[in-house]
């Protein structure tokens, strides 16, 4: 199947235009910035909403929009688990109970509120891993993006890679974490507004929900399933072998509901920095919330067109495939690219083209931003130049380090997109153990936060067991079928999961088990290591309650979460 | 600081008029809207992002304080 698409001038044109508002932004933007705090941690100005906005953005990056609209494909509506159950609850607590923490305590990114929470080493630990992973996950999308636009637009591989990473380090590099917030907000209405006339052309395609319903049911009994199994969401978990995620409902709850999503959106500090930025204590609170109103309609904007290219595989009349891989099996992740071919003519392709150029820029200024802030405070001025005690001087010697920091990620950024280029199955592996640091991390960080008892040494060991077991997990099982090492089993296979999800969601749930169990045992055996007053505005219980009584009731953040949560609910019954 | 929704405003502004003159000008092209089942989406989708693009522009700090002289 050719991916190729035939643009026209007036589709280069629209992107021409974008990127020029794109390097605007960071124009404007870069006579704010004075000093580091302005630079890496956007002045700490942001409203709520923009900050908001950014936070939902930052998580829909071109390799989440392409992978769930394959994911719509292969497992239907089962995939909105990682929306209403894997991110909507995770969202929520952490605006309720941990914002005040992260925000309250002048920590100036996640690795700084385990310093001040525990010790030097466990922030240490955390910085360097977080560090590592960032700028590593920036090369995967810079590598993807440059493939992308080699398979789908004929651009040179080179030439696409260095001129996004370029454009990437120009508005960062001017408008620090504010460009890559405000380009992050731009990026939201496009990806939205460009995507929009696909979903609405391929629903009306297929006859709207019901259309789609009925087409599906016997392609689906076809597939050895009830035939409606790729419409609904919850009612086939009662076994694994029901549905096509391979998971239960038990597993569905604890690995996607519980330890993933909590690990990712309560302690990644590429998702907690977006709302660290906010220009208040009951902003930085609102952000969850605000951004998880639009994430809980993405799936109707990315989903539910992957569940309708089943159908239009399906109808030979539709002319509708997948571009095959080596192995002969269909590309998924190229689902979303197909039915923009297949739908949009000159005009709105642009835009929707546009749309993920932009946002797989936005993912890579993401990293960026997240590492020059923890490259500069976590490790450069914990371990190499620490404050001088001039304050104005070393505000203006922090900024200078930051904008270096973000033009060396850029670079190692390049550097990892060209060793993925040539060794593509080490960046995935890669990829999988990193998603893996999650899940430890947030068991330390809800122990810390929750319960005073718990000491720094046993954080630095659970943080350290917990990542040793996800390795260990990932090498001793695979998936069933796994043809590479990359999917694990490097170790020898003693379990083989029915497929990489299930693997994936017990990796974690192992990880997070290993990790809380030390962490207490270990915290029960030692001495605590910082007194009741020390831990004020850090942990739960030392903290004096918030009274949100100054504050309107329609604009409290439990409001905003009762709204959030009830809506949340509704979806949930209405696609059972 | 600056205000977003000035630049969100104006570059979908922007984009709604490329696209509706785009849209116009390809009115009679059946063929090419055959693709997306015979609906002109140039046109749909440039009026839609322009009305969009002018909303964000008259929320904008810029606009309202040009108003407010």
């Amino acid at each position: 199947m050719d991916t190729k698409f035939a643009l026209a001038g007036i589709d280069y044109l629209i992107m021409v235009v974008y990127f020029i508002f794109v390097l605007g932004i960071g124009w404007a933007l870069k006579k704010y910035m004075k000093n580091a705090t302005a630079f890496l941690e956007a002045g700490r100005a942001m409203p709520a909403w923009v900050a908001g906005l950014a936070f939902i953005s930052t998580n829909l990056g071109a390799l989440e929009v392409m992978g769930m609209t394959g994911s719509g494909l292969k497992y239907g509506m089962l995939t909105t688990h990682f929306y209403w159950v894997g991110a909507i609850p995770a969202m929520i607590f952490l605006a309720l109970f941990m914002m005040r923490f992260y925000y309250g305590s002048k920590a100036r990114s996640v690795p700084e509120y385990l310093k001040l929470r525990f010790n030097e080493k466990t922030r240490g630990l955390n910085a360097i891993l977080f560090a590592v992973m960032t700028v590593l996950a920036s090369g995967i999308s810079m590598y993807a993006l440059a493939i992308l636009l080699e398979n789908v637009l004929g651009w040179n591989f080179n030439v696409s890679l260095l001129a996004s990473a370029a454009i990437v380090l120009a508005y960062t590099y001017l408008g620090g974490l504010s460009s890559a917030i405000y380009n992050e907000v731009l990026q939201f209405f496009i990806i939205v507004i460009g995507l929009l006339p696909m979903t609405i052309l391929v629903l009306t395609d297929v006859g709207g929900w019901g259309g789609l319903q009925s087409s599906l049911a016997p392609i689906v009994e076809g597939k050895g399933y009830a035939a409606d199994t790729w419409t609904t969401t919850w009612k086939y978990t009662g076994s694994g072998t029901a549905n096509p995620l391979g998971v239960a409902w038990y597993g569905i709850f604890a690995g996607l509901g519980f330890v993933l999503s909590f690990g990712y959106w309560c302690t990644n500090f590429l998702i907690v920095q977006r709302a660290m930025a906010a220009e208040s204590m009951t902003a930085a609170r609102k952000v969850p919330l605000i951004g998880a109103i639009p994430k809980m309609f993405i799936p109707f904007l990315i989903i539910v067109p992957g569940i309708a290219a089943l159908v239009l595989m399906n109808d030979p009349l539709k002319g509708f495939a997948l571009p095959l891989n080596d192995a002969g099996q269909p590309i998924y992740d190229y689902t979303i690219i197909m039915l923009l071919k297949q739908y949009l003519p000159a005009g709105v392709l642009g835009l929707g083209v546009t749309a993920l150029l932009a946002s797989f820029m936005s993912g890579m200024a993401g990293n960026v931003s997240a590492f020059n802030t923890v490259w500069t405070y976590d490790i450069y001025q914990s371990y190499i130049r620490p404050g001088t005690g001039n304050k104005d001087a070393d505000d203006k010697h922090y900024l200078k380090v930051g904008k270096m920091a973000t033009v060396f990620g850029v670079i190692v950024s390049i550097a990892a997109a060209y060793v993925a280029s040539k060794f593509g199955n080490i960046m995935d592996f890669l990829q999988t153990i990193f998603s893996m640091i999650n899940a430890p991390l947030f068991a330390v960080i809800f122990l810390g936060m929750f319960w005073k008892r718990s000491t720094g040494n046993a954080a630095f060991t659970g943080l350290l067991a917990g990542f040793s077991i996800a390795l260990l997990h990932h090498g001793l099982t695979q998936p069933e079928g796994a043809a590479t090492l990359v999917k694990g089993g490097w170790l020898g296979v003693i379990h083989t999961y029915p497929v990489e999800m299930a693997q994936n969601f017990w990796t974690a749930i192992y990880a997070f088990t290993t990790s809380t169990v030390l962490t207490v045992v270990i915290s029960l055996l030692s001495k605590r290591c910082k007194t009741d007053e020390e831990l004020n505005g850090l942990v739960y219980s030392m903290t004096p309650r918030l009274s949100d009584g100054d504050i309107r009731w329609h604009q409290r953040p439990w409001f905003l979460a009762t709204i959030v949560g009830v809506i949340c609910v509704v979806l949930t019954i209405l696609f059972w | 600081m600056l205000d977003i929704r000035f630049p969100i405003g104006l570059m979908f502004s922007i984009f709604g008029v490329l696209i509706t003159i785009y849209g116009l000008a390809t009115l009679g092209n059946e063929a090419m809207y055959v693709r997306s089942l015979n609906v002109n989406v140039n046109l749909i989708s440039g009026i839609c992002m322009t009305v969009f693009g002018v909303i964000m522009l008259l929320l904008s700090e810029p606009v309202r304080k040009m108003f407010r002289k």
